[in-house]
């Protein structure tokens, strides 16, 4: 489940299971649930039939022998192609849930008694409310809340990410997932679901495809496609006893090759694979999505309301600037400020060190000899102590300022006016004095997360509205959102403020998407109609969003929501494909059924296909090979750009719609090139 | 040439007033006419004991059916006893009861597929009690129902309207009035409108003939403003006491396409967004309201293919007449009126059969067989502005179609007019699109596979099936016209025509109501950029190339063994 490993969609090992998947799948009792498909694989029995007794239903004709087995072959061949394609898409899953498995299968677990024996017990045995012991190197059996410890957990068989993560009770890093490592220290947990309900189950069978249902797109999909296969049966069958009274006594391989030609097969095929295949790449992003039809909302997403505070800004507080008081130079403060900062190891002195660093164009040594005075509660200052008994300080303004008061020094009378702007931009000042003098002020910010603004762009684009939520000020909202480029933003914004601006777009008629992590936002993922919660989160949030992301990196559902699309738009360009391509194998197979009575029909057969039965089967073949030609398009998905639904929809018509008339009548006429020479050999 | 361009013009300008009115007659707004119908509906409503509450879409069709039934119920008993002498100058007897069974049903559904001869097969009572009053109640009902099926579309009102009180406010307001407008046009060209017996007189030549009299114009104006198509005589508007001049064949086309051609501008009207003010302000300049535009231009389109393939095929003359030393240069005027020529019949064929009306100026058996085709693929289409409303309905069933495919184009769960299209409206949608070509193709190969339908075919070969495959395609479509050479008098026609029609109409009427009904519970979803429009060229284009594929593809393997392959024979 290594999100870094550039998967090839396919590999040695699923080939093979998928070979042997797809002749599995020809259990006409599962091909049932694919109606197009299961009209192929009935004509393929019936002309199976044909093939032993060509006068079943009083065919005449010379080689009708090789003819039926002919058609039967192909059909049998198109059946399996969309049996592959399925096949394929489950195994890369499959893959996938056979490791999650092996861990689930040896896990135990230590159960805590009432009387304080404990006690070793298989995993499965474990029920909600049990109280387990894990001990570093043990493997956690079950989803579960720490109610007491501390311990550093490796997530890496769930998320991907080999850096352990701090655990303890209370708060934000309470929950636990089963199938992590406690890596040091112990844990003592309350496990949260029954056997068989766990986060690894449900990621197991999701992964699997066997608790796939379909999405109710995919039922639209489906009864379009129903219903074509319907209209298409009633003429062929309708065309029997036409063509008898107009003196052509059709052969039955013949209509079947053209139901299948014309029922849309291309798309029937491969429609189950796509639907996989789009929940397997939104799993590689590493998010869980709870149900297919989750993915497909996040394509109808009309707004987006994300948090400042880890999904927009980093949440730590950079430095931005550098700001002189009283007679200090720029370059005196950025000296004292980097070196002050040398041995702070928190984001906020990294920054200031590489701000500084950047600014002045000098990497500034540690000087032999230096002492860093930590942060505490009480002083409410760090800093450093030079050699020769140099003091630097850095801290809020008041600390700063009785410090340098109980030094007897006086404060320059511009710091106040630099404090505050700092304040009023949202900002954070942090002053800065060497010895008994105030150097200045640095001005650390909230950070805009890299790229995060390109991508705010391209959801403008295709017309996602952003609403950032904030606690902070109005002021220092504004500045940021403005800055990230969202639409709008709610500042001051507490829980049931999320939950009403959710609500008030709903009421527009909006899909709101949102991320959230604590308990205070599970009310606010269930409102929204898709909720992704971060793994880091409760389990609360976990249990009310409808996707888990197990990297907890928000910006997530920008991918969720341009994968949910892709989805889509892979369907309706195979659909569209599919039956675009009609209309070249009625001009294939029509004069080819009515030439030997009306030789007038030669007119109709554009591509000069060179005999009747050429041309039959050439459309067919092209219709069987097309499916293993678009399984790595419907794998992937139909390349996706943000731009606006008109220009998708010419573009997506002239690539799929046009492309889906003219790529047949190529096709088939060079298959027709081909094997015409092989059907004189064979005497057809 | 000329004459078509403008008549195609004049009907482009008549709709949009048109549109307006009847627009603010379905949404029950002020209309200048007001002070008189008012009261007049408001008899009818006090006298019948109307209430006029909104419908849900179940009782809608609920209480369309039983009006229907009860008219059919009444229709019925009267051909069966119009032998009493009331209005029967003529001494016409009574009606059989399957052809009395195929006609009573045929004026119902709007087709007015006539198995009978009016001169020698309907009393003047049965003509005005039965033919009549059904052509106004089964466009009135057609109107109605597409009115319901647009409120529910634009999702305004929390009701698809009330059956009763739109069937009655569109016959008094529109129907009645130009009705009595057109008739009167009519007469002063010499349409006949009396209750005399039928004439006898001496011609130039000497000879007797039997000249048929009648209620002739009032029937004449609604057959064609209903798009009905059912003739007072049995060679209808080829018959000059129906059709006499050019002048009367204008307007005649002009009344067949005025209602059906308006329903479209109505519809752009009700589904209008209620957006800003400044939006509607906008929406005001606009000829279109823009929902309307790929529908029209779509419609509009096909109708223009079918008048330049029909009257190219006709003025290209027949060659086997040529062979035999006939001129061709006027084009083939086998079986066509010297009055009217090949512009005028072409254009009224076309006309007749895209607007399902079903009246005819020459006799479609004769068409040549390319001709021929377009008058068929306009009634297997159905949408080509078909009947009012009627033709809407369909044509909103493939946009429908479209707007799924589409909406899976640009990533979304396909939306139109602010509504999800979803498992069951696509279910709807689909069952809808079956029935036409299921009704078509099992009927016409049933036709020929029995000795019974193959009794009734007159010509041999490709010919021959076209006249079933014709047949049917007139009857499911409601369109009512035919390729007189068949024999269709029989059990057999009777029976197949009357269920084809039967189901033709009411089934995917009452499945465009649930679409409709269903939509209208839908909330809403708002539109962005991301949002699939379905105003724009684009859509046209895919919506135009949807019905070809799907509508009339269909077909094509049927079309090649009956007119295709009777063009090829005739030219090669």
């Amino acid at each position: 489940m290594n999100k870094k490993t550039k998967t090839n969609f396919i590999t040695g090992d699923i080939l093979k299971a998928s070979i042997l998947g797809a002749f599995k799948k020809l259990n006409p009792l599962y091909m049932i649930k694919n109606p197009v498909m299961f009209v192929v694989e009935s004509g393929f029995i019936i002309t199976l039939l044909l093939g032993f007794v060509p006068d079943l239903f009083g065919d005449e004709g010379a080689d009708l022998y090789l003819y039926n087995f002919t058609v039967s072959a192909i059909l049998l061949i198109t059946v399996l192609f969309a049996n592959f394609a399925e096949a394929v898409a489950e195994g890369r899953g499959k893959a996938q849930a056979q490791s999650l498995k092996k861990t689930q299968k040896d896990m135990h677990a230590r159960i805590l008694k009432d009387n304080g024996e404990d006690e070793i017990i298989s995993a499965d045995g474990l029920k909600k409310d049990d109280i387990v012991l894990v001990k570093s190197g043990e493997l956690i059996p079950n989803d579960g809340e720490v109610i007491k410890g501390i311990a550093s957990v490796d997530e890496s068989a769930i998320t991907g990410e080999s850096a352990p993560v701090v655990k303890e009770s209370g708060g934000d890093f309470a929950s636990v997932t089963g199938g992590t490592t406690v890596v040091s220290d112990w844990l003592k947990i309350r496990i949260t679901s029954d056997p068989g309900e766990s986060f690894l189950d449900k990621m197991i069978s999701l992964v699997e495809g066997a608790s796939r249902q379909k999405t109710p797109n995919e039922i639209a999909l489906n009864t379009l496609l129903v219903s074509l296969t319907i209209i298409f049966l009633i003429v062929i069958v309708s065309l029997y006893p036409i063509a008898l009274y107009s003196g052509i006594h059709l052969q039955i391989s013949t209509l079947i090759a053209l139901i299948v030609c014309l029922i849309p097969t291309t798309i029937g095929g491969l429609l189950s694979a796509i639907g996989i295949a789009g929940m397997d790449r939104v799993t590689r992003f590493n998010v869980i999505a709870m149900s297919g039809k989750a993915v497909e909302v996040c394509g109808d997403v009309d707004t987006m309301i994300l948090d400042k505070t880890g999904t927009i800004t980093y949440g730590n507080r950079m430095a931005a600037k550098f700001i002189p008081v009283g007679n200090a130079s720029e370059e005196e403060l950025i000296r004292y400020s980097v070196i002050s900062s040398l041995k702070d190891d928190t984001p906020e002195g990294k920054s200031i060190v590489s701000l500084g660093e950047s600014l002045s164009g000098k990497r500034q040594q540690e000087i032999p000899g230096m002492k860093s005075v930590e942060f505490t509660a009480q002083t409410r200052m760090s800093g450093i102590d030079l050699p020769d008994s140099i003091k630097i300080r850095k801290g809020a303004s008041d600390a700063i300022q009785k410090y340098v008061r109980e030094l007897g020094s006086v404060i320059p009378t511009d710091l106040e006016g630099s404090v505050n702007e700092v304040a009023r931009l949202g900002g954070t000042p942090l002053v800065v004095c060497l010895k008994e003098q105030i150097l200045g002020v640095i001005y650390l910010k909230d950070t805009i997360k890299q790229g995060l603004t390109e991508r705010f762009a391209r959801l403008r684009a295709i017309g996602i509205k952003t609403i950032m939520c904030t606690g902070d000020n109005p002021l220092t909202a504004a500045t940021i959102a403005q800055e990230a480029g969202v639409d709008s933003f709610i500042a001051e914004c507490r829980p049931e403020d999320k939950i009403a601006a959710i609500k008030a777009e709903q009421a527009e008629g909006k899909i709101v998407a949102m991320t959230g992590d604590g308990t205070n936002d599970a009310p606010a993922l269930a409102q929204a109609n898709v909720g992704i919660a971060m793994n880091s989160g409760t389990a609360a949030a976990k249990e009310a969003a409808n996707m888990v992301d197990l990297d907890s990196d928000p910006t997530k559902i920008l991918d969720v929501v341009e994968i949910g699309k892709q989805l889509l738009i892979t369907r309706g360009a195979l659909t569209t494909f599919s039956i675009a391509n009609d209309v070249a194998k009625y001009f294939a197979i029509i004069p080819a059924m009515f030439m030997a009575v009306i030789p007038q029909m030669q007119i109709l057969n554009i591509m000069v296909l060179s005999t009747p039965y050429s041309a039959i089967l050439s459309a067919l073949i092209f219709n069987a090979i097309i499916i293993p030609i678009l399984i790595p398009l419907a794998m992937r998905g139909v390349e996706y750009r943000p731009m606006s639904a008109e220009k998708m929809l010419t573009r997506n018509m002239l690539i799929y719609g046009l492309g889906g008339i003219i790529a047949p009548f190529a096709g088939i006429k060079i298959i027709d090139l081909i094997i015409t020479p092989l059907l004189t050999a064979a005497g057809l | 040439m000329l004459q078509i361009l403008i008549f195609l013009a004049v009907f482009v300008v008549i709709i949009f007033p048109m549109g307006k009115y009847m627009y603010h007659i379905t949404a029950s707004q002020h209309t200048f006419a007001d002070p008189i119908f008012d009261r007049v509906d408001n008899v009818i409503y006090r006298l019948c004991s109307i209430d006029r509450k909104g419908m849900q879409w179940k009782q809608y069709a609920m209480a369309m059916l039983t009006t229907n039934a009860i008219m059919v119920l009444i229709g019925y008993l009267i051909l069966r006893i119009q032998t009493v002498p009331f209005f029967n100058p003529n001494s016409i007897g009574g009606m059989e009861p399957v052809l009395s069974f195929n006609t009573v049903i045929s004026f119902i559904t709007n087709t007015d597929l006539q198995h009978y001869s009016g001169e020698s097969g309907l009393s003047y009572l049965s003509q005005m009690l039965v033919i009549t009053f059904m052509m106004f109640t089964s466009s009135a009902t057609g109107f109605s129902v597409a009115a319901a099926v647009i409120r529910g579309f634009a999702a305004k009102t929390k009701t698809v309207g009330n059956f009763y009180a739109d069937i009655i406010r569109i016959t008094t307001r529109v129907f009645l009035p130009l009705s009595l407008a057109i008739g009167l046009l009519l007469v002063s060209q010499g349409v006949v409108q009396n209750l005399s017996p039928n004439t006898t007189v001496q011609t130039i030549e000497g000879k007797y003939q039997d000249l048929s009299m009648g209620p002739v114009a009032a029937l004449e104006s609604i057959k064609h403003l209903g798009t009905n198509g059912g003739g007072f005589f049995g060679a209808n508007s080829t018959a000059p006491f129906e059709n006499p001049n050019v002048l009367t064949n204008m307007i005649e086309m002009l009344s067949m396409m005025i209602l059906p051609g308006s329903v479209v501008v109505m519809f752009g009207l009700m589904v209008r967004s209620r957006g800003k003010s400044s939006e509607k302000d906008m929406e005001r300049k606009r000829l279109f309201s823009r929902e309307a535009k790929p529908v029209f231009a779509v419609m509009f389109f096909l109708l223009v293919i079918g008048i330049a393939v029909c009257f190219w095929a006709e003025q290209a003359g027949n060659p086997a007449l040529q062979q035999v030393g006939l001129n061709q240069s006027m084009g083939s005027m086998e079986g066509k009126e010297m009055r009217f020529g090949i512009a005028q019949s072409a254009l009224f064929t076309t006309v007749t059969t895209a607007f399902t009306t079903g009246s005819i100026n020459n006799m479609h058996d004769t068409l040549t067989p390319i001709g021929g085709m377009v008058a068929l693929v306009n009634m297997m289409l159905n949408l080509v502005f078909g009947g009012k409303g009627v033709g809407l309905i369909n044509m909103l069933m493939y946009v429908i179609l479209t707007v799924f495919i589409c909406g899976l184009m640009v990533g979304r769960t396909p939306e139109y007019l602010a509504k999800k299209i979803e498992g069951r409206e696509m279910k709807l949608t689909a069952l809808a699109i079956i029935i036409h070509p299921l009704l078509i193709l099992s009927f016409s190969a049933l036709a020929i596979a029995l000795p019974a339908g193959l009794a009734g075919i007159s010509n041999p070969g490709p010919h021959g099936f076209t006249q079933v495959l014709y047949e049917f395609s007139s009857a499911s479509a409601n369109n009512g016209s035919g390729f007189e050479g068949l024999g269709d008098n029989t059990y057999f026609w009777n029976i197949t025509t009357g269920l084809a029609m039967f189901f033709g109409r009411y089934l995917s009427m009452i499945i465009m109501l649930a679409v409709a009904g269903s939509l209208m519970l839908k909330r809403p979803v708002s539109e962005s950029i991301g949002t699939l429009k379905t105003d724009t060229g684009t859509f046209t284009i895919v919506l135009f190339m949807v019905i070809i594929i799907i509508a009339a593809l269909t077909f094509f393997p049927a079309l090649i063994l009956g007119p295709i392959t009777e063009h090829m024979v005739l030219w090669n």
